[in-house]
């Protein structure tokens, strides 16, 4: 094993770790907005607004993250959206996870008791206070834990914007293994950086969905 | 550049057959990551820790770094100590070790969950240590963990369009390819989305079947 090699190249790994860091949170944020609103939509009291929830879901499910990618960033240009590679990494994976993102929360909120629904509508409570003040609050701890599965899988999905060329981890360590021929080096660094950002979510999600218990 | 799909039909030939090789290697990686992950799985749970510790590890690495590294990883490093794999190979071995790890998580719990008196009852019929896993406790496991494995295998569909980056010529990369000559990325992408959710829907509907048979067998 090179080990000086890998002193001399690890900053530019920090570098590049860092750039996933950014891209895992806008991701998990524009994930987190498309699920919210998925979920509304395959929610709702109207038919078509249910179906365009679910046609989300099925398509973006359906097929895979990279031709998605590929569709936006490539093809962008073509019907006039013009992305830089960043950008439609961004916009690209956090639809993408929105859809997964989507089925966690319906699941979520459907697993809530409906007695919970009906004592509130008892008390008096509106339709919209019931589902604000008591559906919603408990269905957010049920969430926790498998939303974690969705953001540790995107976390190792934003190695596929390396293939429109954003110098992120998984880019940075192609460049290396091509320029140094040390693929066993180049990725024994990178996957120490993306264990520690995974592992390290990890403990954030359990340390929350541990806060969030009641019991 | 507006949209045209005029020119999509003089390449479908092209596509399609990239349509075969990405069926080629969703089977066969999905076979390898099954009977992997029941080995993996029997690994984890029965070997001495000098070999269970390594292979946790090993594990550990797999499940916590993406995919796509991993490739890299097998495709570059396997020449550097002198293994040359075809990119086809090397793509099969990446993806079914991959999701061998995913489904010896499934198959360890499933183990775990088969009742301790089927493997004491099989020890007392004279069956060994090794047959009575083999012939009892491990076909009752997988049975109970074939819903979850389909997910994977689903999934596995899907992750096989990442293996265009190391040159499998499968679907993704012919429609690169296509791309290259006729400037057309929208259209021809999107064709490839296509293909990919036909192959999907028809991978749920045979999982659903297979499942209806699972439920009617209990």
């Amino acid at each position: 094993m090179d080990v000086d090699l890998m002193m001399r190249v690890y900053p530019f790994f920090l570098k590049a770790a860092w750039v996933t860091i950014q891209l895992s949170i806008l991701t998990t944020i524009l994930g987190l907005a498309c699920g919210a609103l998925g979920a509304a939509a395959r929610l709702s009291r109207f038919a078509f607004l249910r179906f365009l929830g679910a046609a989300y879901v099925s398509v973006i499910r359906g097929t895979p993250a990279l031709i998605q990618l590929f569709i936006l960033y490539f093809g962008g240009p073509q019907i006039g959206i013009q992305l830089d590679a960043f950008e439609a990494g961004v916009i690209g994976l956090g639809v993408n996870i929105g859809a997964y993102m989507t089925e966690t929360i319906r699941g979520s909120i459907i697993a809530i008791d409906k007695g919970q629904r009906e004592a509130a509508r008892t008390l008096g409570l509106s339709k919209v206070q019931a589902f604000r003040k008591v559906t919603l609050p408990q269905a957010f701890r049920l969430m926790i834990r498998p939303l974690g599965v969705n953001i540790n899988a995107l976390i190792k999905g934003t190695a596929l914007v390396a293939a429109i060329s954003v110098v992120e981890l998984t880019y940075t360590a192609q460049r290396y293994i091509g320029s140094t021929y040390k693929p066993f080096e180049m990725f024994l660094l990178s996957g120490v950086l993306y264990m520690i950002i995974i592992y390290g979510t990890g403990r954030v999600i359990t340390w929350l969905d541990r806060k969030a218990r009641i019991v | 550049m507006g949209l045209d799909f005029t020119v999509v039909p003089g390449f479908m030939d092209i596509i399609l057959l990239g349509a075969l090789w990405t069926v080629a290697i969703t089977v066969a990686s999905a076979v390898l990551s099954f009977f992997g992950g029941i080995f993996f799985a029997v690994i984890a749970l029965y070997t001495h820790w000098t070999v269970r510790l390594p292979f946790k590890a090993f594990e550990w690495l797999f499940m916590g770094t993406p995919l796509l590294l991993q490739l890299f990883l097998i495709y570059f490093g396997l020449v550097q100590i002198g293994i040359d794999l075809p990119a086809f190979v090397a793509g099969v071995v990446g993806l079914g070790l991959h999701f061998a790890v995913y489904n010896s998580e499934l198959i360890q719990t499933a183990i775990i969950a088969v009742d301790k008196g089927q493997m004491e009852a099989a020890r007392t019929l004279g069956l060994s240590r090794g047959e009575a896993l083999r012939k009892v406790v491990i076909p009752q496991a997988v049975r109970d963990v074939i819903p979850p494995i389909g997910n994977n295998m689903i999934a596995l569909l899907k992750d096989s369009a990442l293996v265009s980056v190391i040159g499998v010529s499968e679907l993704t990369l012919s429609a690169q390819r296509v791309i290259g000559k006729t400037y057309r990325p929208f259209e021809f992408y999107l064709v490839a989305a296509a293909v990919y959710y036909v192959i999907n829907l028809c991978m749920e509907w045979v999982q659903r079947r297979i499942e209806r048979r699972i439920a009617l067998s209990r």
